[in-house]
């Protein structure tokens, strides 16, 4: 793995706006990286696999700042940490869902890529302008002018998203 | 404010802090564990962190195994076992090598998990460790690598749901009963973000080897741990077994007043042998209604039901018999010293005579490595704790879950058969130890 995805300041600000990417109910982390690409762990190449067998459209024209959007349970199945990895790959700015699996929330977090739970996230429709205020837990929907409530991240996790994920965090700690 | 629960209590001590459910703590890890499939990428993320001069927090306390793909089953695997090896030598770890056992029987077995102990895995079944009391859970990658240099790591405290189990177990119904009936009624996703708890008469009666079933299979139904608190019985088995003293008085339990996302209550006595049908562990239902299903393969071990009772207990149902013609057995030993029990005291024989092969000690076919995966169209029951589509080999065969004398009773007729129709014996936590000097 190379460190330009942990943090290293190169990760897109939620709080620009950016298209949304909206996926249903129950993506598993087969959905979002199929096992047949994940010996790799380098976060451009399977960058260039997310949702490549359920939206193959994603990978050529997602752009850096943009946003997945989803329903329940985002991230179920495996612990592999190869699926978040691919979306911070991409240049993912946020993943906003109802709800998320557990680990999936937790490998994100690690990662430096900020996850919002967001209940009201299934009126948000694909390509709507977002953007997320992560103090506050807000989603503010451009297209729609709309902002929906999300829990707002607590304090320790929006510092290890800030500081870049788990290992620049853990660095700085060592450093200290 | 209402009292606390185990988990509560455990993080809480941990985390030096108040601890409450939806909290956020950093907590202090007592042991670490990654094996020969998640070693590696852990290993990168350690040296990332720390530079060419890494140290471990706590080498005596860190754990690798090679149980996954062992013995190598290719070229991959053996690279792997090296890195390991090589990882653990640099810094002085605590390393088990091929045939050693699975690392969750050797943690418990080698005496590294105490009650109230932080136990981290990168595997998901290290919830296990809940048997003996102590707050073990399943991690990444990431977190173990980091927490490897640290001896920290960051934790939401999990709100609790608890079973309640009281009365005695039937004949030939056992813990791996009990789980697959919680998993089957709570669903697969029906403790995520939670610990369970088990408790309840039933449970205070139930052997440490027995509870270690319980917690193992938490993670099926999404639970982050799986907790019984420590009791004499706990005491007794660590003295016993391992030569640990501990002092209840400083273990934890929860508060009458904690609070529970939910209890869930049942009567020990009403509840049959359970099996669960592909592909997928809730879909446990009473061994009476897939009674007669044909099956083509029989496998005895992994973390949740690999250890000598689970054996042995499947040996006297064959003892003196042989297997029906059309199915074949493979057991697979959970560690070394299960193996070696099995040799000394006669249930290899048993075995062998009944017509089993037997493997070396490791995790066997229970994820589709090696060892005996099966075919398109093979029906496998097994004592593991996982059946979903293709886990054991072909994407078209089928695993059906259930306890160790499920299995042997089947064996008998090279069809589901529920163990009721045959002789059971049931185990206290002295067994284990009947042959030791
Ligand atoms: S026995 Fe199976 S479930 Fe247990 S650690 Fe090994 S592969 Fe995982």
């Amino acid at each position: 793995m190379t460190d330009a995805f942990a943090g290293d300041g190169g990760r897109p600000d939620p709080a620009e706006p950016g298209r949304a990417w909206v996926f249903g109910d129950n993506i598993d982390t087969d959905q979002i990286t199929p096992s047949r690409f994940i010996v790799s762990s380098d976060p451009d190449e399977l960058a260039t696999h997310a949702f490549e067998d359920l939206r193959p459209e994603f990978s050529e024209s997602v752009e850096p700042g943009d946003f997945v959007v989803a329903g329940e349970n985002f991230g179920s199945g495996s612990s592999r940490e190869h699926s978040p990895l691919s979306l911070v790959g991409a240049g993912v700015s946020a993943v906003v869902a109802q709800s998320f699996a557990r680990i999936f929330f937790r490998n994100a977090i690690n990662l430096g890529l900020p996850v919002l739970i967001c209940p009201g996230a299934d009126v948000i429709e694909d390509g709507d302008e977002i953007h997320v205020d992560l103090d506050a837990g807000v989603v503010t929907n451009h297209t729609r002018d709309e902002t929906y409530e999300a829990e707002a991240l607590p304090e320790f996790l929006q510092s290890l998203v800030e500081q870049g994920g788990l290992k620049a965090y853990t660095k700085a700690k060592l450093d200290r | 404010m209402s009292g606390k629960t185990l988990a509560e209590k455990l993080l809480s001590a941990k985390s030096g802090t108040d601890a409450r459910a939806g909290d956020y703590v950093e907590a202090d890890v007592d042991v670490a564990m990654a094996h020969d499939i998640t070693g590696p990428l852990a290993f990168q993320t350690f040296d990332e962190v720390t530079g060419d001069d890494g140290e471990l927090f706590a080498p005596d306390r860190t754990v690798f195994t090679i149980d996954h793909h062992a013995p190598a089953d290719g070229v991959q695997a053996a690279n792997n076992h090296n890195a390991v090896r090589e990882f653990a030598a640099k810094h002085g770890a605590h390393q088990f090598d091929v045939g050693d056992g699975i690392c969750h029987a050797v943690l418990v077995e080698e005496g590294f998990v105490g009650p109230g102990d932080l136990v981290i895995g990168a595997d998901s079944h290290s919830t296990t460790y809940g048997g003996i009391g102590a707050f073990g859970t399943g991690v990444g990658s990431t977190d173990l690598g980091t927490a490897l240099a640290t001896g920290e790591l960051w934790f939401r405290v999990p709100k609790t749901l608890r079973f309640e189990v009281d009365g005695d177990l039937q004949d030939g119904v056992y813990a791996k009963d009990l789980i697959l009936r919680f998993i089957g009624d709570v669903g697969f996703d029906g403790c995520t973000y939670m610990a369970a708890e088990y408790a309840g008469s039933t449970i205070e009666s139930l052997p440490i080897h027995e509870r270690l079933v319980l917690s193992n299979m938490a993670i099926e139904m999404g639970g982050k741990t799986g907790l019984v608190a420590p009791d004499e019985r706990t005491e007794a088995y660590l003295e016993r077994q391992i030569g640990t003293e501990i002092d209840l008085d400083d273990a934890f339990v929860s508060d009458d007043d904690a609070d529970y996302e939910a209890v869930h209550s049942y009567d020990a006595a009403a509840l049959a042998p359970q099996v669960s049908k592909p592909s997928n562990p809730e879909n446990a239902v009473d061994v009476t209604e897939v009674a007669g299903t044909e099956i083509d393969q029989l496998f005895v071990g992994t973390c949740t039901n690999g250890r000598y009772e689970d054996i042995k207990i499947v040996a006297d149902i064959l003892a003196g018999e042989t297997i029906a013609p059309n199915v074949r057995m493979v057991v697979v030993p959970a560690s070394k010293s299960v193996y070696q029990h099995m040799l000394q005291t006669g249930v290899f024989q048993t075995l062998t005579d009944a017509g089993a092969v037997i493997q070396s000690a490791g995790c066997g076919p229970c994820a589709g490595y090696h060892q005996g995966v099966l075919g398109d169209g093979d029906v496998c029951l097994a004592t593991a704790n996982r059946n979903f589509p293709g886990r054991e080999g072909s994407m078209e065969s089928s695993v059906y879950l259930s306890s160790p004398a499920t299995v042997g009773a089947s064996a008998l007729y090279g069809e589901i058969t529920d163990p009721r129709e045959v002789e059971t014996k049931r185990y206290d936590d002295t067994v284990f130890a009947e042959v030791l000097p």
